[in-house]
């Protein structure tokens, strides 16, 4: 039986890997974030080529597997002469993968903003920019940001899988406390409660922003 | 970089070896996951606190961490409690359970939608709690459900790789272990990414002729 000092000194080694999975939490919703609204927007252009263009890139990308993605990032990438670093790999994975499930949220929430409002904003002679800027996006986010919330904890549990292309997140960490020290129940019990605390925090962010960005609006509910 | 169709030729027999696997491991793992979800959701809506409470505290942990260390928890801790599982056992109890979190969403959003009335007339002629659920909520709010629990199933599928991290050898396991022996990864991991690809837009196919003929159904 190893001593508390030793034990609590692994715990701190396991929670050190705690910073790389919010490194990778933040980094891939940014970029799923950005990449959703560009795709959203793009289904709904008047040019066929970009919404094809989206619609191939949401297919592919929900169609073919986030690990096998992941490993394609990392592994298929260098030989096509673009090397990436493991957390460039993930966070292109992880942020690419979500930007394709984003992208049917921030379609869906656009279109189902009311029509009137639409007919308001070429009644006032506003340009589609203009309409989409000021009149519909702003109404459109307060019906994305519940999914956008589970999305971003999807996001989050994701990160995990980039251990396996040895990214020393949480999960990697504790692999390597147990192949070193044959451990079992400390590692994973420690990064199981980790990763929930990360989750609950993540969901009173997701509740409070609700709050904050339908104040003033009636009847957003979903 | 160049592809090699002999190299892709000699790894397809053990990659559909593979494949066999991931589609046996999804097969087991959707019943598992659509049975447990019905009792978690009809837990959920219990009134006694007791079942309610543990139910509701056990799913949400189970949704808010990583498939991966519940996998990792599953295969490498469970042994140090006497609890001995194989690698598929391991996976699909897993799996399963993760993903029973998520169908026991879509049971109790399709039994709170069967009307309030349903439940009184049921009690009105005397049913038992069992002859309730089984001849008048349940056969209301499953057909509804199906697009949705379809979609799970798909997204259960997509999972399956991650197995690979507990030693199955499914399809993406073959590919990782060709690809390993052979420092060839291309190859691989293109022939994967297209089997993942074709099998999911099939299924995506099929899941909207069944919701509109679900559709047509109901009027």
């Amino acid at each position: 039986m190893e001593s508390f000092d030793s034990l609590v000194s692994y715990a701190w080694f396991i929670l050190g890997g705690a910073a790389a999975t919010l490194e990778l939490t933040v980094l891939s919703c940014t970029l799923g974030l950005i990449v959703s609204l560009i795709a959203g927007l793009s289904l709904l252009s008047k040019k066929l080529l970009v919404r094809w263009a989206a619609r191939t890139y949401i297919e592919l990308f929900r169609g073919t597997s986030l690990f096998v993605q992941l490993f394609a990032a990392y592994f298929v990438l260098p030989l096509a002469g673009i090397p990436l670093s493991p957390i460039q790999a993930g966070v292109l994975a992880i942020g690419l993968n979500g930007g394709a499930y984003g992208a049917e949220v921030v379609r869906a929430a656009i279109q189902a903003v009311g029509n009137d409002q639409r007919e308001a904003t070429i009644a006032l002679n506003l340009t589609r920019w203009q309409a989409m800027r000021w009149i519909i996006f702003p109404q459109a986010v307060p019906l994305m940001l519940p999914t956008f919330g589970n999305l971003a904890i999807e996001t989050m549990k994701a990160t995990a899988i980039a251990s396996l292309i040895s990214v020393s997140e949480l999960t990697f960490q504790a692999q390597m406390v147990r192949t070193q020290t044959g451990g079992t129940a400390l590692p994973f019990i420690t990064i199981l409660i980790t990763y929930l605390a990360i989750a609950s925090m993540m969901m009173a962010l997701v509740r409070w922003l609700e709050r904050r960005l339908s104040r003033g609006l009636v009847s957003v509910r979903t | 970089m160049s592809w090699s169709w002999a190299f892709a030729l000699e790894i397809l027999p053990a990659l559909l070896d593979g494949l066999i696997v991931t589609v046996k491991v999804t097969l087991i793992s959707s019943v598992f996951a659509l049975v447990v979800g019905l009792s978690f959701a009809i837990a959920k809506a219990s009134r006694v606190t007791w079942v309610r409470h543990p139910v509701l505290l056990a799913t949400e942990g189970i949704r808010r961490t990583p498939l991966l260390v519940q996998l990792y928890f599953l295969f490498y801790v469970l042994p140090d409690f006497g609890v001995l599982l194989s690698p598929l056992t391991a996976g699909i109890i897993g799996l399963g359970l993760h993903y029973a979190t998520y169908t026991s969403e879509v049971f109790r959003a399709g039994i709170e939608s069967v009307p309030v009335g349903q439940w009184e007339a049921a009690t009105a002629t005397n049913l038992s709690p069992y002859h309730t659920w089984t001849h008048i909520i349940l056969p209301q709010a499953l057909p509804p459900m199906i697009p949705a629990l379809g979609n799970y199933v798909i997204a259960m599928f997509k999972e399956t790789p991650i197995l690979s991290a507990i030693t199955i050898l499914d399809l993406m396991g073959e590919a990782l272990a060709q690809a390993n022996f052979n420092y060839r990864y291309l190859e691989p991991i293109t022939l994967v990414a297209l089997g993942f690809l074709i099998v999911s837009l099939c299924s995506a196919a099929i899941i909207k002729i069944l919701e509109a003929r679900l559709r047509l159904e109901n009027g």
